[in-house]
């Protein structure tokens, strides 16, 4: 039995296949400004295994066919993300909280916190003995402590996006950033490259900047000992490194494709919901 | 009385402001943006003031640094005798001076919003503010402005052609562009006007936030550089319910507190030393 998750995100849109609940194939695109034609784009990236943003497949997918795929092969499809409500060929909706908790547990079994680290916010989950979602924190208001607050840094440094948590990392000087704003921290990384500092020192500043921060929202729910980090910016490796420092050397368990959470976590409803039709 | 030359020095977080003062004479009011460290900017506003004041360096007779950056004029003009006061009672004074009758100042600068209270000899009585964050400051305007290909002192114009004013729901200014752009692109287009009216009633609504921290009403002052916003300003005073108080100058409220303070100080010194001062000024 086929069912599809579907994550819309404010950045990229992710596309999960699974049979009868195991991994078959997924995709990924950026996010178009119309979100049915990023939604029916994303299906097509999936059922073609194609992931151009992130570069290679790290989840091993089964050698089976699976480019004559149709959306109406799926028993069920959920939607979930910001641009959720419309998709036109999804049998219901799920808000991206649950959907992660769901994936992340996936990925993880048994993770109890979990800080997801998105495009445009970023939230802690804690999550209960039988995986039900107990507290949350979400702050989706300001782009301090989002993929977007990086981006915007990394474009000023004119370093790649995807490269910045490993500079961070040769930082030999300790530099103190007091913004946690994104329009400041920007004019302050200008003015610290004119004052001569280095990349790697400016980023590894941002960098201990943002994760105090993300690290009191993981706090707030409260943190459990199997922790799990997704979104995005979870494959920075400075980013980690730091959050992981701040919560006195826990460790944090990374997924090997921790932006597709939400879209499992979604897919994973599908089939319990088809499962129920069936029967 | 014939009182010698004081300065105000005023580091904004990107204007620097310089006040010079012989008595009740403004000599000099510089409101430079030079975009560079403050230490150069402190040197450059200072060498542009003396000049415009007509003056040498050792005719100033003692100077008050203010602002965000007020620790690091003592170095930049390697002058030890040079006092700090903060930002908020020199900007208060500064009000108080322009407007004797004011009884609030609302001061919307570059990187923050300050609400301050004034007791009735016009000092400093309460004070609030919001900088943490670019919203509702200057550099909110600037950003979404400099998105928008408008520059920042043709917003307020611009916005007052507006027909039917956008909302704009976020207050982060990196996702306020995100919305703007789904505006922009919509079809049919939103004109440019309706948007920059929406992004000033959002500043206007958020100025108004901070306003109430020190519960002001009327004879509120509004300076910084935001004040210079014809749209924004008519949006707030829809608000508050009354007309606010602009200075020729809205920029210049801090440094020129600060010369006051400097001419009071030297005053004091020079009752307690009957003689001549030389060199620096006074130390209180």
């Amino acid at each position: 039995m086929l069912t599809m998750g579907l994550d819309i995100g404010s950045r990229s849109t992710k596309c999960v296949i699974l049979d009868d609940g195991q991994m078959l194939t997924y995709g990924t695109i950026e996010t178009g400004s119309d979100s049915v034609k990023t939604a029916y784009a994303a299906v097509d990236a999936a059922v073609h295994r194609r992931i151009e943003l992130w570069g290679e497949y790290r989840i091993e997918l089964p050698d089976v066919r699976t480019d004559h795929l149709k959306i109406e092969d799926m028993a069920c499809v959920i939607a979930t993300g910001y641009g959720r409500a419309v998709v036109p060929f999804a049998h219901g909706t799920i808000t991206e909280i649950s959907c992660h908790a769901r994936g992340a547990q996936w990925m993880v079994p048994g993770v109890a916190s979990i800080l997801d680290m998105g495009g445009q916010d970023c939230k802690a989950m804690r999550l209960g003995e039988r995986g039900e979602v107990t507290n949350f924190v979400l702050n989706d208001k300001c782009a301090g402590g989002t993929g977007r607050f990086l981006e915007i840094i990394a474009d000023g440094l004119k370093v790649p996006l995807l490269k910045i948590g490993e500079l961070s990392k040769k930082s030999t000087k300790h530099i103190h950033f007091v913004a946690a704003c994104a329009v400041h921290a920007k004019r302050e990384t200008l003015a610290m490259m004119k004052q001569g500092e280095s990349k790697a020192d400016i980023l590894a500043g941002l960098h201990e900047s943002i994760s105090g921060r993300v690290v009191s929202l993981v706090k707030r729910v409260g943190l459990a000992d199997k922790f799990v980090i997704t979104g995005g910016i979870s494959k920075n490796v400075g980013m980690v490194a730091k959050i992981e420092e701040k919560l006195g050397g826990l460790k944090a368990h990374i997924s090997a494709e921790p932006q597709i959470a939400g879209a499992v976590g979604a897919a994973l409803f599908a089939f319990d919901r088809a499962k129920k039709k069936v029967t | 009385m014939n009182m010698a030359a004081v300065a105000g020095i005023d580091m904004g977080a990107l204007f620097t402001k310089v006040v010079i003062l012989d008595d009740d004479k403004t000599l000099a009011a510089v409101c430079l943006d030079i975009g560079d460290d403050f230490q150069t900017e402190a040197v450059q506003a200072s060498n542009e003031a003396l000049k415009q004041a007509g003056l040498k360096r050792e005719d100033v007779k003692h100077v008050i640094a203010t602002g965000a950056g007020n620790k690091q004029v003592r170095a930049a003009l390697e002058e030890r005798s040079i006092e700090e006061r903060s930002i908020a009672i020199c900007t208060a004074k500064g009000a108080a001076y322009f407007f004797p009758q004011a009884r609030a100042v609302l001061d919307a600068g570059a990187d923050s919003v300050t609400a301050m209270r004034l007791a009735a000899d016009g000092s400093l009585e309460a004070s609030a503010g919001h900088g943490k964050c670019a919203s509702f400051t200057g550099l909110f305007l600037d950003y979404l402005g400099g998105m928008m290909r408008i520059p920042v002192n043709d917003m307020g114009a611009e916005a007052q052609k507006a027909t039917d004013p956008q909302a704009v729901a976020s207050r982060c200014a990196v996702f306020a562009v995100a919305e703007i752009i789904s505006l922009i692109h919509r079809v049919p287009a939103i004109p440019v006007p309706d948007i920059l009216a929406g992004i000033h009633e959002a500043m206007a609504s958020g100025l108004h936030g901070v306003s109430q921290k020190v519960g002001m009403q009327s004879d509120v002052v509004l300076c910084g550089g935001v004040a210079r916003n014809i749209d924004v300003v008519r949006r707030l005073e829809a608000k508050l319910g009354a007309p606010v108080l602009i200075p020729k100058d809205p920029q210049i409220l801090g440094a020129l507190g600060a010369a006051l303070f400097a001419q009071q100080a030297l005053a004091r010194a020079a009752r307690l030393l009957p003689e001549p001062l030389t060199g620096g000024g006074a130390k209180c």
